[in-house]
């Protein structure tokens, strides 16, 4: 049974993957017989390359992809080399759950309600220090630089990565590393770079990649904060396909076979610049160059870490603000009146939505967590010493662009007639959480110390003793907490949602973006909020059961 | 009582030879009789552990291995780790975490004692005796290293064991406790007649266990 | 032996031909037995809460009457019900399709009866309720966008465009196109409208091409490469010169309806447009404008049109979609529709022929204190044929979607 285990999560991710890419290049290349396309040829690519700003699309979403992914994993790392040990730094950890279990399009919602220029902060110093009675005509979000966009981006990428160095950081010997590197007298950063950094980039490198190739393909963020002439080329892929004159699903497969290649291409450059800067780093260490006078840069990261960690935190504050809000007119700083009359009314139509989300966030996750540890146990009972090669294939669905098979896999859906029904929903979700979630797990699961299976086994007890006696009891932090993260990433997916469910399965997040069509502030606070609440819920039961279950374990409780 | 010499009787390492990418690593070809240690030194790196994984039943699948291990007549060369009926000791005390000592103890009594009266009646006996009385309750994080050492010894001779493996056992403890606990396994190893296979850096701990010394490397 | 292969014989014929029948509203009673107990989804646009409240009342309505239980699926854009529709076309499906019921009109209805991806047979005009329908002042219940109903659709309420401003900020509204961009380049940064293909961004389009364009008659006609360039010139000429005037110098555009009502409740603009006469109401009853919002109507006339709800062709509940529309077409469900405090979305009956009961109910139906009076409504501009939205769409997208 257990034999199974690598072979059905390889299939049961993979499968969904490349039947969706089947299901757009056909199109792509002119071919969807049921609709009347009989021959293939070049002619949606022809459509395509007509397209106005297409050029600029593309180079929208791959720079903005490289940018933000750079920033965040710069901030990242210089605020980890810069704090690490001290007080800050345990504060920060401590929120980066809570930070990370926020959605994508809850956060963005939030940025935006914060720095619209008819938003909170306008509001707060209008009309004493501007005196600006109506919002300035200024060009802040939506901006055609898609700054705002990269923002929002940004905020939700640092604690994610966060999250990843931090599960790294063990295996890098980081405290051995900085002792000697200060000793040899270098500044922490710089000693950090040298000393450490080689060694956990390697481990955080397919988390880095994984966030580059969602900023290039971003479609709710885009929405919401991005610009419009043009929109990023993801935004144009699923506006192309909604849209039947304009060629519908043939121009939109070759749109996802474009945007494949965008996100390609990103990532390409990335690793150029890996290589680029690997070089430059041996350049400079061969200089001998202390940088001990770093408290400049040490003291930036903590500012940019802590304004990113504070913009999250004051937008979900904004949304739960505008959630109880009577009427809010500009440039008035605090409503007019408070009162729960929002939250009554969209209230009631809500509990269905959530019963649906949670459904499909505690199975997603359950599963994800099952097949994970199925596959992981499968791994070392074969006796190998780190994750085998065949599973580095599962972080493809995180380096595939959700344009670009989702649409395929809802045709495929659709013909077996799955659409809309549970299993389906559950395998779309299970795709995008499980690799999440085998990220998450799979480093603490190889960190265990295997001389505690031996032992058991030399008193007697076979291997699946071992695994749900002892590693599994053992590894109950780091199992909850990627449980917490798959239930996370389960409720913040739009798409998939949206796509595979036929309408069958509304949850707290589609139910955003669709109430939100309306304009009303009031009411996209608070299923927005709802949405941001919800994976934190995730987070703190991990915590509880962990306390709970160690109570009497000194050992366990502390994060190992 | 005089152990027993014939070769049927003890842990028998006959002809065993270990590669790694085709190079010989370890070679050895010995008895150790019932109640006798043999003591393996060497150099790191030269295949101690590698040698142990092997008798113990753990040996990584990038090894190849020839040779035979039997165990009081038993050839236990192809039989999995928990069929064996050796029992393991490292450096570390490695009590599980999650569990109370008692629950650590349990983990290692044998399953013929039935019924949880008499699997606690058990444990508490085996506390008393080791002079540790009162700790089934216990969190295993708040032990000293002595009384871990003796937990863990306990954990290992509740299983009824026919051999030993000792890896190292007594290095993380510091001097004064080094001595006690040697004395302790060494007495119990005697006691219950039980070949003992100890790889040690220590010379002090090659004298105490009185048996061959083989150096390795 | 021969007994059973009968039975399998029968079997396998009979379920075709359990398939093949399809709801057919001249024998109303049988489709009544037909939809009870089934469950109808319509998807309708969801950006509105009184709209979604209402659509809620008259779901639990039909289920207590009926037996029809009807979810509402909550949709940002009624392209996205059309593209999956689309979608299960292209997959070869069927029957058993996730759409029981969409609220539609205009494009969207063109394309979905051109992909033939509705009911084959006409439906709507057998409905029982269709009788009240007003048919000879309300030419779009039959032609929806100069596109043939043929009872593919069945109507539901009138739209007209309508136009509102903040009185307290400012008193004289413009009257027509002309003077729209004269107000424009004296207010600068205080329109715009939102960005095509959006529904409401185009309708405003229409709007300025029919008042513009030399020859108005041509646009009931297809489109065609010789006569689009003259048509369409002088509502190019009037953006080109109107947008460095716009919001955000038209760099940027609203994405939606919704985000065009918000940069008027956060006084970014100063005139924005709705389809519904009674949505400057909704908006002041939900303390998102202040109660001096009116709205007004060029003198010359504005679009107006019909919005309908369809059934795909592959719906599960055809025969409950069916209950349900009939019910939204009654004179009960039609003036409660019209009431300002519920919608305030305009009857598609002819008030004057119904019995008298129903005709006091519409009588005493409040307005809303935004909202014109029928009468104030202004003539109604035919809508032009789709085939020019498209166009207009591609040419602005090249004009205007890309700013350097």
């Amino acid at each position: 049974m257990l034999r199974l285990f690598p072979a059905a999560a390889l299939f049961v991710l993979l499968a969904p993957v490349a039947a969706g890419l089947a299901g757009i290049l056909l199109p792509a290349f002119g071919y969807l017989p049921t609709l009347g396309h009989d021959d293939v040829s070049l002619e949606p690519f022809r459509q395509l390359f007509a397209m106005p700003g297409l050029a600029r699309s593309a180079l929208l979403s791959f720079g903005t992809g490289l940018a933000t992914t750079a920033i965040a994993f710069a901030v990242v790392i210089l605020f980890v080399a810069g704090w690490r040990g001290t007080r800050l730094f345990r504060t920060l950890e401590g929120l980066v759950s809570p930070l990370l279990s926020v959605p994508h399009a809850a956060a963005a919602f939030g940025l935006l309600f914060l720095i619209a220029p008819a938003g909170f902060l306008v509001r707060l110093v209008s009309p004493e220090l501007t005196g600006w009675e109506r919002p300035p005509d200024l060009l802040i979000v939506q901006d055609r630089l898609g700054l705002a966009m990269s923002f929002g981006l940004i905020i939700k990428e640092i604690p994610f990565l966060l999250l990843m160095t931090l599960a790294a950081l063990p295996q890098a010997r980081v405290a051995e590393m900085e002792r000697m590197t200060a000793a040899l007298g270098y500044g922490r950063v710089v000693g950090f770079m040298h000393g450490v950094l080689p060694a956990l980039y390697r481990q955080v490198r397919l988390a880095v990649l994984a966030v580059l190739a969602y900023a290039t393909s971003v479609v709710d963020v885009a929405i919401i904060l991005g610009p419009t002439t043009p929109a990023p080329l993801a935004v144009r892929v699923l506006d192309w396909r909604n849209d039947p004159d304009l060629g519908g699903h043939l121009l939109a497969g070759a749109g996802a076979v474009l945007q494949i290649g965008v996100t390609g291409a990103a990532i390409l450059a990335w690793l150029a610049g890996e290589r680029a800067c690997g070089a430059l780093a041996r350049v400079i260490a061969k200089t001998g160059w202390r940088a001990t006078a770093d408290s400049w840069l040490r003291g930036l990261s903590a500012g940019l870490i802590i304004l990113s960690a504070a913009t999250i935190l004051a937008g979900i504050a904004l949304l739960g603000l505008w959630s109880i809000a009577g009427p809010w007119r500009f440039p008035d700083a605090l409503p007019a009146a408070v009162s729960l009359a929002t939250w009554m009314r969209v209230g009631p139509g809500l509990l269905g939505p959530l019963r649906d989300t949670l459904l499909l966030a505690v199975s997603t996750s359950f599963a994800a967590v099952a097949l994970a540890l199925g596959a992981l146990e499968r791994e070392a009972r074969l006796g190998r010493a780190a994750a085998g090669r065949g599973l580095r294939l599962l972080y493809i669905p995180l380096l595939v662009p959700q344009v670009a098979f989702l649409f395929g896999l809802q045709i495929l859906f659709s013909w077996l007639g799955l659409d809309g029904a549970f299993p389906a929903m559950l395998l779309s979700h299970l795709v995008f959480v499980f690799p999440y979630v085998f990220l998450s797990l799979s480093d603490p699961w190889w960190s265990w110390d295997p001389h505690y299976g031996q032992l058991t086994r030399a008193l007697g007890h076979g291997p699946s003793f071992v695994f749900w006696r002892v590693r599994l009891p053992m590894l109950a932090r780091p199992v909850l907490t990627a449980a917490a993260l798959g239930f996370a990433v389960s409720i913040g997916l739009y798409l998939p949602t949206l796509l595979i469910g036929g309408g069958r399965w509304p949850t707290i997040t589609t139910e955003t973006l669709a109430l939100a069509s309306g304009g009303d502030r009031k009411i996209a606070g608070a299923t927005a909020l709802l949405q941001a609440l919800l994976p934190f819920l995730g987070f703190a039961a991990a915590a509880v059961i962990t306390s709970v279950l160690f109570r009497n374990r000194r050992a366990l409780r502390s994060s190992g | 009582m005089t152990a027993d010499r014939r070769p049927e009787h003890g842990l028998v390492l006959q002809d065993v030879r270990i590669r790694l990418d085709g190079e010989l690593l370890v070679a050895i070809d010995a008895a150790v009789a019932p109640g006798e240690t043999l003591t393996l030194m060497g150099p790191s790196g030269v295949g101690k552990s590698t040698l142990l994984a092997f008798v113990a039943g753990f040996l990584g699948s990038d090894f190849e291995a020839t040779g035979r291990v039997a165990l009081n007549g038993r050839d236990v060369t192809a039989l999995p780790a928990e069929r064996r009926g050796i029992g393991l000791l490292f450096q570390d005390a490695l009590l599980l975490p999650h569990l109370s000592v008692g629950g650590n103890l349990l983990i290692g009594l044998r399953p013929d004692v039935r019924g949880r009266e008499a699997r606690h009646r058990a444990i508490e006996a085996a506390l008393a005796e080791f002079g540790l009385h009162g700790f089934a309750a216990r969190d295993p994080a708040t032990l000293s290293g002595g009384q871990a050492a003796r937990v863990a010894l306990m954990r290992t001779l509740l299983a009824r064991p026919e051999a030993l493996i000792l890896d190292e056992p007594f290095s993380r403890l510091d001097a004064g406790l080094r001595g006690q606990i040697r004395e302790l396994v060494f007495a119990e190893s005697r006691k219950h007649g039980l070949p003992v296979l100890l790889v040690t850096h220590d010379p002090a701990d090659a004298e105490a266990a009185g048996g061959r010394v083989i150096e390795l490397g | 032996m021969r007994f059973l292969f009968a039975l399998l014989l029968s079997l396998i014929i009979a379920v075709p031909i359990a398939r093949a029948e399809t709801s057919d509203p001249s024998n109303w009673n049988a489709v009544l037995s037909q939809a009870k107990g089934q469950t109808v989804y319509f998807h309708a646009w969801g950006g509105e809460a009184r709209i979604n409240d209402y659509i809620e009342w008259a779901g639990k309505t039909v289920e207590d009457r009926f037996g029809v239980r009807v979810t509402h699926v909550k949709v940002s854009d009624t392209a996205e019900v059309v593209s999956r529709v689309l979608t299960d076309k292209a997959a070869g499906r069927s029957e058993g399709g996730k759409v029981d019921l969409v609220w539609i009109n205009g494009e969207n209805f063109a394309a979905m009866k051109r992909e033939g991806l509705l009911q084959p047979a006409a439906w709507a005009t057998k409905l029982p309720n269709y009788r009240f329908v007003d048919v000879a002042n309300k030419p779009s219940v039959e032609r929806d966008f100069t596109v043939p109903v043929d009872g593919l659709e069945a109507p539901w309420g009138m739209a007209k465009l309508v136009f509102f401003h903040d009185e307290a900020r400012f008193q004289k509204p413009p009257a027509s196109a002309a003077s729209l961009g004269r107000w424009i380049s004296e207010n600068p940064g205080r329109f715009t409208y939102p960005q095509p293909p959006d529904f409401s961004g185009t309708t405003f389009l229409k709007q300025l091409l029919v008042e513009l364009t030399p020859n108005p008659a041509a646009l009931q006609a297809p489109a065609t490469d010789e006569n689009f360039p003259a048509a369409v010139a002088p509502l190019f000429a009037w953006l080109d010169a109107a947008h460095p005037n716009f919001w955000r110098s038209a760099r940027a555009f609203p994405r939606d309806y919704g985000g065009l009502r918000q940069l008027l409740a956060d006084g970014e603009i100063d005139i924005a447009f709705a389809f519904n006469p009674a949505d400057a109401s909704s908006a002041i009853a939900n303390g998102e404008l202040p109660d001096t919002v009116r709205s007004f109507v060029f003198p010359a006339g504005t679009l107006g049109n019909t919005h309908f709800v369809a059934i795909p062709f592959n719906a599960a509940a055809a025969a409950g979609a069916m209950v349900f529309a009939d019910f939204l077409l009654s004179p009960e469900a039609q003036a409660r529709k019209e009431d300002a405090a519920i919608w305030g979305d305009p009857t598609v009956l002819a008030v004057d022929k119904l019995p008298l009961e129903d005709v006091t109910r519409f009588a005493a139906v409040e307005r809303g204190i935004a909202t014109l009076r029928p009468e104030e409504l202004g003539p109604v501009l035919a809508e032009p044929h789709p085939s020019w939205v498209e166009r207009i769409e591609t040419e602005w997208a090249r004009r205007y979607g890309v700013i350097q």
